[in-house]
């Protein structure tokens, strides 16, 4: 078996599964935030007709998508959740903390677990070795009262990944790059396996941005295998020991992508689809109206940094809003006592308490008619930040900050620091 | 046997589309559900209860809200007709009992074509043109035949406390 056929095998009664199978599965954690636990305690409580969760440890909600509470709806789903998680014991709330996988990152995965979370980018989690996916609120009222959940063995693609990185590109700038060659739908089902030297060269908040974006090319596990950045990552938040799981040697990829990093430039992608993606070169020096550095692809203290080192002493274009929202407490209080968020703020940025922010559209940030976004976030569907007239680019941290400068799209490269 | 006049979409037609993220926080899918595709005009001024939603590649990608195959099964979705699916919407719309074709031919048929659709095929009732319909797998179609995977598992608990009372005998 492959590793992700044998982390699925850990968490069921089978010995051996193969892809294709459908299994059940009891997955260590249920996560769900304030976009979908609403809709999940309504079936829990209704259709499935359910008093006590399987397990009060295993249930972790998170308000972080409207927060802070930006409607009497907002507000309103908020203490359903509070009610909830107080009648069902629930130790594991997050209330204004921060983006849901970066909390989860920081207080509960490790590697060799399987997680299950109601938000299309729980598969974030894989960037410690562990296996996460997305579900709906039904799956997950289904998983918090039975504690098991039925999932298919995925087929396995490896991308190996070589090559030194170049000054000012990033994991960002590689998965969009992936994205555009698999295509929006050209990993549907199936779990991404990132290897090779320049992953291993990677910190662990950037292979956190590589697994996170899997979903957009229809993925349902990203996986890298853990190592002594994962190691230590773990042990400054607590976490020692963990179940190990490698590839057996007749582990079976269903392909083997490789790609070289030595000549990768800076990736945007163009609306209003996530696949849409073209080199820098393109758009350099197109005006833009707001830029986003954050959200749980791009919203931590490394990203941070990157920006407040190219905007050190700078003031932004005055063209433009520049947001920047940290995606935990922890990242905002270590950005602030470091320096970076004074930086941040002395060029012109707006900093924000952490949550989803400008990449939800739920809180602030929001487009009008016919503005454009530069955004770190992972999606750039029609209309998801505000007007269905809007258009969403996506990019790497070190673009959006060099672009924030300028006002148009900026080249990082071409900025000295 | 499924009837309706097909609503056309391009590829990618992601859930944010379906349902914005600015409506998710209301109370109630009734709530949401005049909401649906509100940016969508050929849906908005076109959709009636039984309607058959056509589309091509990987429909229902992005968001693994509920919210999206919820509001559809509200409104009075027929059947939704795709080259292919997005995989969370895929179980998303399965588990409340909205019927799911994959077609590879979805794209050939027009927008406001009047469909037939019966267990391995799709007419169009106009021009008599026929599509084949790729099978779910058997596991998936329990689940539709039962109307949800809550259903499904009702009817599973059922079967099985029968099996021990049988066995009691």
């Amino acid at each position: 078996m492959n590793v992700i056929e044998k982390i699925l095998a850990a968490h069921s009664t089978e010995t051996v599964v193969r892809p294709g199978q459908i299994i059940d599965v009891k997955p260590d954690y249920v996560m769900a935030n304030d976009a979908t636990a609403c809709l999940a305690i309504d079936v829990f409580a209704g259709r499935l007709n359910a008093e006590t969760v399987f397990d009060p440890e295993s249930v972790i909600l998170v308000m972080d998508h409207y927060t802070p509470s930006s409607s009497v709806n907002a507000a309103d789903t908020h203490n359903k959740m509070r009610a909830f998680a107080r009648k069902q014991g629930l130790k594991n709330v997050y209330d204004g903390m921060g983006i849901c996988h970066q909390l989860m990152i920081e207080y509960h995965v490790e590697p060799g677990q399987l997680i299950v979370g109601a938000d299309s980018h729980t598969c974030s989690y894989g960037a410690l070795g562990a296996l996460a996916t997305g579900m709906g609120s039904t799956d997950v009222a289904v998983a918090w009262k039975e504690g098991k959940i039925w999932i298919k063995v995925p087929e396995a693609i490896r991308i190996d990944v070589m090559g030194a990185w170049p000054a000012g590109v990033c994991a960002k700038d590689l998965i969009l790059k992936i994205i555009g060659d698999l295509t929006a739908q050209g990993a549907t089902y199936k779990a991404l396996c990132f290897g090779g030297a320049a992953i291993g060269a990677l910190p662990v908040s950037e292979r956190i941005t590589l697994c996170n974006m899997v979903i957009e090319a229809g993925a349902k596990f990203g996986y890298i295998a853990p190592d002594e950045k994962t190691d230590i990552h773990l042990k400054a938040a607590g976490r020692t020991s963990y179940a190990s799981f490698t590839d057996d040697s007749d582990a079976v990829y269903e392909q083997v992508l490789t790609y070289d990093v030595s000549r990768l430039a800076p990736q945007i992608a163009f609306p209003h689809s996530v696949d849409n993606v073209y080199e820098i070169e393109r758009f350099e020096g197109m005006a833009i109206d707001e830029c986003f550095l954050g959200a749980c692809t791009n919203g931590r203290y490394e990203d941070l940094a990157i920006a407040a080192s190219i905007l050190n002493g700078r003031k932004i274009a005055d063209t433009l809003r520049f947001l920047v929202t940290p995606a935990s407490r922890d990242i905002y209080l270590r950005a602030a006592q470091s320096g970076i968020i004074a930086t941040l703020v002395e060029s012109g940025a707006m900093v924000n308490a952490p949550g989803c922010s400008a990449c939800f559209g739920g809180t602030g940030g929001i487009l009008g008619r016919n503005e454009k976004l530069l955004s770190t976030a992972n999606r750039n569907f029609r209309g998801r930040v505000g007007s269905p007239d809007s258009e969403i680019y996506l990019a790497s941290p070190a673009v959006v900050a060099a672009s924030a400068l300028n006002g148009t799209i900026t080249d990082p490269r071409r900025i000295s620091r | 046997m499924i009837q309706g006049k097909a609503i056309k979409f391009g590829r990618n037609v992601d859930t944010d589309q379906i349902i914005g993220a600015h409506h998710l926080s209301r109370p109630s899918i009734r709530d949401m559900a005049p909401f649906t595709f509100e940016n969508t005009p050929r849906f908005v001024e076109h959709f009636a209860e039984g309607d058959i939603i056509v589309a091509e590649d990987n429909f229902g990608c992005g968001s693994s809200r509920e919210q999206a195959p919820a509001v559809l099964k509200l409104r009075g979705i027929g059947a939704i007709v795709a080259r292919s699916f997005a995989r969370i919407f895929f179980r998303n719309a399965i588990n409340l009992g909205i019927p799911l074709i994959e077609c590879p031919e979805a794209d050939k048929i027009d927008h406001l074509e009047m469909l037939e659709i019966d267990d391995d095929r799709i007419r169009c009732l106009k021009t008599g043109k026929g599509y084949d319909i790729i099978p779910l797998p058997l596991f998936i179609r329990s689940i539709l035949v039962d109307g949800g995977i809550i259903a499904h598992l009702q009817r599973k608990e059922t079967d099985t406390q029968r099996d021990v009372n049988l066995s009691r005998r």
